[in-house]
């Protein structure tokens, strides 16, 4: 059953096209990454599919409801759905604990409150204010009040922007927790890695229009793909594309008599594959 | 499944919320309780004259005082502070949530609510211990001054929430806001008496609710002779309601119709 349903849409502004016929369809419990380069948008998408902005044309539901909808039933449906925004920097004379607290309050069937503030790793800083906290942890914060309403969908924009490695690692453990509890989540990130680490399909975004939906793995051909094997011959790093890399590392083996020196096989990565995509149809102002 | 609280209950929790984040602001508390009773320290010590038979300048101007301190605490903070709300992100991400419009301004009305009972309590205090302000005695000005307190105040937060549109950024807010509360402060009879300014000024004054709010509060704390010195030679406690309550309706109608979220 998907959970989000797009067809057609478009928005403009003035004689910008941001969004022109875009069609997505959402799988509940799946973690989905909409790529895309500023400007393709994807912004635009994410705030009409979250009630922010109204379309043009075209038809969205999501959980089943429309969500440029005002009036009660919007509540109830905002009561279903979590958002986290890019940025935000308000209210930094609460603490953590009553911030979330007092969030957990605007919701019929919250998460418990304490719950949360363990599941995002603030439970030592639940009684710091909030101007107190760093970025990661302020970013945790925000993930906190998407989640407390306990939402069948997460929106997630750019979530570990200035995360250090670590706090990125420890944030796609929380994320991957919260698939496994059958949140169905809408991931929008500028890091490759992070869609590959996390989504199960993503969508390239570009000029307003999905180039393509996929599994990260298959994105593009990756998987297809010519891989490419380097390895080191006396003082000399050769490296050759194959279509048949196996052969290839068979053949190099029985020439070294064994262990190939400094052997890497790879396939072009997700980063390269997108850059691929989005390269040369890429407009800095659409 | 539980129900989706109502929006009163989350308004009254906004309240709270929004009370205990202005409690904890340090500065922004001295500034908006404090200025104005500054303020009555500065003038009542400068101008000491009788201005009428049995009234002196301080008292007039404790009238005009309090009813400033129900522009500034209400519309002036409002106006620069939900900006800056909106600049952070604090409203699109409550915009996010189930929370209800109406919640959020019942909260803010609350906190408006609160820090204008206190600033009022601390300029009676003052005016009394140190300027030689009476109280009135008679329960009908008491009337009088409760109902000017709601509906000034009602007034007041929805105006400042409407006006909340007009400055484009939360830093450039202050800049926008203050000049036309302190332009309005001269214009209305707060600083001067009102009697004294130039007739222009004395009009365009009366369309706008500081100048109603500073002559109801003369009629509650100046003897009831000293009506004849206004420029009707009476209070005119009916075109009083019907000012402000014109104003609170523009004030919601805009509030309601036209509150921006978002920065863009």
């Amino acid at each position: 059953m998907s959970l989000i349903e797009v067809k057609g849409l478009k928005k403009s502004y003035g004689d910008v096209h941001a969004v022109r016929g875009v069609d997505l369809e959402i799988a509940q419990g799946e973690i989905f990454s909409l790529l895309g380069p500023n400007g393709a948008g994807k912004t635009t998408t994410v705030e009409i599919l979250e009630g922010f902005r109204t379309r043009d044309s075209g038809t969205v539901s999501v959980l089943g409801f429309d969500p440029q909808t005002r009036g009660h039933e919007s509540r109830e449906w905002r009561n279903r759905i979590g958002i986290v925004l890019q940025s935000s920097a308000d209210a930094g004379d609460l603490t953590v604990i009553e911030t979330i607290d007092h969030f957990s309050g605007y919701y019929s069937n919250p998460r418990n409150v304490d719950e949360v503030i363990h599941s995002v790793g603030l439970v030592e800083k639940e009684n710091a204010l909030i101007r107190n906290l760093s970025g990661g942890q302020r970013r945790r914060l925000d993930v906190a009040l998407g989640i407390i309403g306990n939402p069948e969908l997460l929106f997630l924009d750019e979530p570990t922007t200035g995360f250090d490695p670590e706090a990125r690692r420890s944030f796609w453990a929380l994320i991957q927790s919260l698939r496994s509890s059958g949140t169905t989540i809408l991931l929008t990130t500028h890091y490759l890695d992070e869609a590959e680490a996390l989504a199960d399909r993503v969508a390239v975004i570009n000029n307003g229009v999905i180039i393509e939906v996929s599994t990260p793995t298959e994105l593009g051909g990756r998987s297809t793909s010519q891989a490419t094997v380097s390895w080191r011959d006396g003082q000399i790093s050769k490296s050759e594309k194959s279509d048949n890399p196996t052969e290839l590392v068979a053949t190099l083996s029985s020439h070294f008599g064994g262990e190939v020196p400094e052997l890497v096989v790879s396939r072009p990565s997700l980063e390269d594959i997108y850059l691929e995509m989005i390269g040369g149809t890429h407009e800095s102002d659409s | 499944m539980n129900q989706i609280p109502s929006a009163l209950s989350l308004g009254i929790r906004r309240g709270g919320l929004e009370i205990r984040q202005f409690a904890r602001q340090r500065e922004s508390v001295v500034f908006t309780l404090l200025f104005p009773v500054i303020l009555l320290a500065i003038f009542g010590s400068v101008f000491k004259d009788t201005i009428a038979p049995g009234v002196t300048f301080s008292q007039y101007f404790l009238a005009g005082m309090i009813a400033s301190g129900l522009v500034n605490t209400g519309f002036q903070a409002l106006a620069i502070t939900i900006p800056l709300e909106r600049d952070f992100g604090a409203l699109k991400r409550l915009r996010g949530t189930p929370m209800p419009a109406s919640s959020y301004f019942i909260g803010k009305s609350i906190l408006i609510f609160v820090s204008m009972v206190i600033q009022i309590l601390l300029l009676l205090g003052f005016g009394i211990l140190f300027f030689g302000v009476s109280l009135p005695t008679d329960i009908s000005k008491w009337i009088t001054f409760t109902w000017l307190v709601l509906l000034g105040s009602a007034c007041s937060t929805a105006l400042g929430i409407a006006f909340s549109i007009v400055p484009k950024s939360g830093r450039g807010a202050s800049a926008v806001v203050s000049p036309i509360v302190i332009i309005l402060q001269f214009f209305s009879g707060v600083f001067f008496v009102f009697t004294q300014l130039p007739s222009w000024m004395q009009q365009v004054a009366a369309i706008f609710p500081l100048k109603w709010l500073t002559q109801g509060m003369r009629s509650v704390f100046l003897p009831d002779s000293f009506a004849s010195q206004e420029v009707t030679k009476g209070w005119e406690t009916g075109k009083t309601v019907v000012i402000l309550v014109v104003w609170l309706v523009i004030g919601i109608f805009f509030s309601v119709r036209k509150f921006k979220w978002d920065r863009d």
